[in-house]
């Protein structure tokens, strides 16, 4: 097979882009790292979310608005491509105030951002605690709780079946995908870009670098150079239990199979990706505020998982100026942008140059030269 | 299906779905599930298979029953009190609201 182009990459980012590619007929090379890569597409909440986001940048929350609003369409393609259910709900999701403080400024927080993005109504609004007991009728709210913003494009998909089923998509297309092939080298040259894996190489005109937090060193070899940190997120898990919360909310989701997920904390602790008690007890202590009865509920896992990290937090998407037809793509939200992702990116990728729209997420706004 | 080696020297009485069983003071709420005539313990929360006690160490979870009004218990690493109360488990445990 001789590839038009090698996705470098096969977590959530990388394999949306590379599904999206092969749907539109491109003979694509996906290349997946090894297993004790960090993997953050395997350690993810999934939130398919929209509110609060962009908080410093408003194009980020119109670029996740965009995805949004493709995922229902965009689930249900994949979902019969792939035979795979993605869980995928959007019925508006949550975000619990602690508190009359907490809840005033989360008002004004997002109605800043409203006011930011201007004119288009407003697709949140608060909730007093009244309003949400009536909305989560099985839940018995902890005294502290104010109330909760509610999001009504928000909605949450099992994280793994996704990237299942993007794998599934990929080769059912006539993608290639190869595991355990981390990248070492990618040179540019005449004929396009040659990538070095173990003991192959293998030529393209084009490349996409989408490999999370190992894509500063491959990007710098074709002339980006992307600033990344990893942020730790750890998640606990309990047992399953009978259905009681019928929405995501950002720190608390109950998955379809009746499982309850707790996050997520961030954390500066570099490329430590253990899981800590101190982060189990300080997850549980903020939950059982909210919903006291989960203290009945048995925890049955905790993990912990490396988000990556741009300096603003907003996704970076760019070509080489230096070396055309070398792209990467790198945020810490791949199953919000999926969608997007695998359908406007993969345009941009097909058609070698990146839309306007998607000028304010080149690296380039991270040199600012450090003033004299 | 199971049945004891020897005969113990005293008996405690525990309930298992109200009915009194008679159990060996030190030994398992499992192992006496599994001298029952019905043997499972729990069906599975999202399929409804059946599971009994199986690795008796603590490990596989498949021994999980309501004790004493607790859900999702170890019954093999919970030893047998007098008058302990033990019920099959029904698919997802339901929190208290």
């Amino acid at each position: 097979m001789h590839p038009e182009i090698i996705v470098i990459g096969a977590g959530t980012v990388g394999a949306a882009i590379a599904y999206g590619l092969a749907r539109r007929q491109c003979r694509v090379l996906v290349l997946d790292g090894d297993d004790r890569d960090h993997r953050a597409a395997r350690a993810n909440f999934g939130l398919v979310w929209l509110q609060g986001k962009g908080q410093n940048m408003p194009a980020y929350q119109q670029l996740s608005r965009r995805s949004v609003d493709m995922w229902s369409d965009f689930a249900a393609e994949l979902t019969d491509l792939a035979k795979l259910d993605l869980h995928y709900e959007q019925n508006g999701g949550l975000a619990f105030c602690l508190g009359e403080d907490a809840f005033e400024k989360r008002r004004s927080d997002l109605q800043r951002l409203h006011n930011q993005l201007g004119g288009a109504e407003a697709d949140w609004r608060m909730l007093d605690r009244a309003e949400l007991t009536r909305l989560l009728p099985k839940v018995r709210l902890g005294p502290d709780v104010a109330g909760a913003s509610f999001g009504q494009r928000d909605g949450h998909a099992n994280p793994l079946q996704l990237l299942a089923a993007l794998h599934a998509g990929i080769l059912r297309l006539g993608g290639d995908l190869r595991r355990n092939v981390a990248v070492r080298q990618i040179v540019p040259g005449e004929a396009g870009f040659t990538v070095a894996f173990g003991n192959e190489t293998v030529c393209a005109p084009r490349v996409l670098i989408a490999a999370g937090l190992g894509s500063q060193a491959l990007a710098q070899q074709v002339g980006l150079e992307i600033p990344l940190r990893p942020q730790r997120g750890q998640i606990l898990v309990t047992e399953r239990v009978e259905p009681f919360l019928p929405l995501p909310t950002s720190g608390l989701r109950q998955t379809r199979e009746g499982t309850v997920m707790i996050g997520a904390t961030h954390e500066e602790t570099g490329f430590d990706s253990s899981a800590t008690a101190v982060a189990a007890a300080d997850l549980s202590r903020r939950t059982l505020r909210i919903v006291p009865g989960l203290a009945e509920a048995k925890l049955v896992r905790q993990w912990a998982g490396l988000r990556i990290m741009t300096p603003d937090g907003c996704p970076v998407y760019a070509q080489s100026q230096t070396h055309p037809g070398a792209f990467a793509a790198l945020c810490h939200s791949g199953v919000t942008l999926a969608a997007l992702h695998s359908t406007v990116l993969a345009d941009a990728i097909l058609a070698g140059q990146l839309p306007d729209t998607l000028d304010i997420f080149h690296q380039g706004r991270f040199d600012v030269p450090k003033a004299a | 299906m199971f049945r004891k080696l020897h005969e113990p020297v005293e008996t405690v009485t525990i309930y298992v779905e109200g009915r009194p069983v008679a159990a060996e003071p030190g030994e398992s709420v499992a192992a006496v599930l599994l001298r029952q005539a019905v043997v499972w313990s729990r069906p599975t929360p999202v399929k409804g298979s059946k599971r009994a006690p199986y690795c008796m160490i603590g490990v596989c979870f498949d021994c999980l029953a309501q004790v004493d009004g607790i859900g999702s218990v170890q019954t093999c690493m919970t030893p047998v009190e007098e008058g302990m109360k033990v019920e099959r488990q029904q698919r997802q445990r339901c929190l208290p609201s």
